[in-house]
């Protein structure tokens, strides 16, 4: 009886001590880390404040009338923005919209149209990791 | 009158009545039903009814979501395929023929409109929104029928 409990406690213990099986943004992290370090070795980590610049600049780059992430999005990401043909977007930072960034799937579908658009090209992986910190974080 | 004649005009009138209906004389346009249809194409937008297009349309419009309207909106082939599945089946030549009503009139069979607000039936019923009216913050052009036809979403454009 107490070796059951013993084990059962060792059980306990290896699933706590395992960092806590991180949600699907955690992996998202991870995966852009693992790619930012790969394109730059030296590289040490996303910066919410990088992510923040990257959100807040404009960019030459991509299309003349979506020069900036706020030109859809707002200026401030815990507030909502409004597409050019009127509708609502949701806030982006997760503190404003908890449901944000839990598939994958739809987080690269809009990098990928959206860095399109604005800067004229793909996102980097620590750009990605950079913003997407930033929105966590906020 | 003939007595006898009255069940058949009372049959006749409410057959009469059910083909305005039917006919899309009350401004009804079934939403979109599909999730992964009502995710992708109301994004940006809101998901307009596939019985606003004729079938033609939409597979044009699907063959360059890349550039649609000038926008990247673009998605992978299994979502695409599903979505043009979607809209065909219920274009306003196919399936969603009782909604779409008079909507094509006046639209040649060779041509394939892109634009739901340059359809003729379209434009006459708005011919009384002032281009002021179309650039208000709230409104910001014509893709917005939210704004006005506040039920639009569940697919009743009343005014």
């Amino acid at each position: 009886m107490s070796r059951f409990n013993i084990k059962t406690l060792g059980v306990v213990a290896l699933i706590l001590s395992t960092p806590v099986a991180a949600g699907p943004r955690d992996a998202l992290l991870t995966q852009y880390a693992a790619a930012a370090k790969v394109a730059t070795p030296a590289f040490s980590g996303f910066s919410a404040a990088r992510g923040k610049t990257l959100h807040s600049q404009n960019f030459a780059g991509g299309k003349a009338d979506t020069p900036a992430c706020g030109s859809c999005h707002g200026n401030d990401p815990r507030a909502a923005g409004r597409t050019r043909s009127g509708k609502a977007i949701e806030a982006m930072a997760v503190s404003a919209t908890p449901t944000r960034y839990l598939d994958p799937a739809k987080v690269e579908k809009w990098f990928r149209r959206n860095c399109n658009e604005v800067l004229g090209r793909a996102c980097t992986p620590r750009e990605k990791g950079d913003w997407l910190t930033y929105m966590t974080q906020l | 009158m003939n007595l006898s004649y009255r069940p058949l005009l009372l049959g006749i009138s409410v057959l009469a009545f059910s083909a305005a209906v039917l006919a899309g004389g009350n401004h009804y346009f079934a939403p979109v039903a599909d999730p992964v249809v009502l995710e992708e194409c109301g994004s940006c937008h809101m998901a307009y009814a596939p019985s606003m297009l004729p079938a033609r349309s939409w597979k044009r419009m699907m063959g360059d979501l890349g550039k649609h309207f000038g926008d990247d909106a673009s998605v992978d082939t299994q979502t695409a395929a599903r979505i043009e599945r979607y809209l065909v089946a219920n274009a306003a030549d196919t399936g969603g023929r009782q909604y779409a009503g008079k909507l094509l009139r006046g639209v040649a069979p060779d041509n394939a409109p892109l634009r739901i607000t340059e359809l003729p039936k379209w434009l006459r019923e708005h011919r009384e929104v002032s281009a002021r009216e179309w650039r208000h913050k709230e409104v910001r052009g014509k893709a917005n029928c939210v704004a006005c036809h506040s039920e639009a979403a569940r697919g009743y454009y009343d005014d």
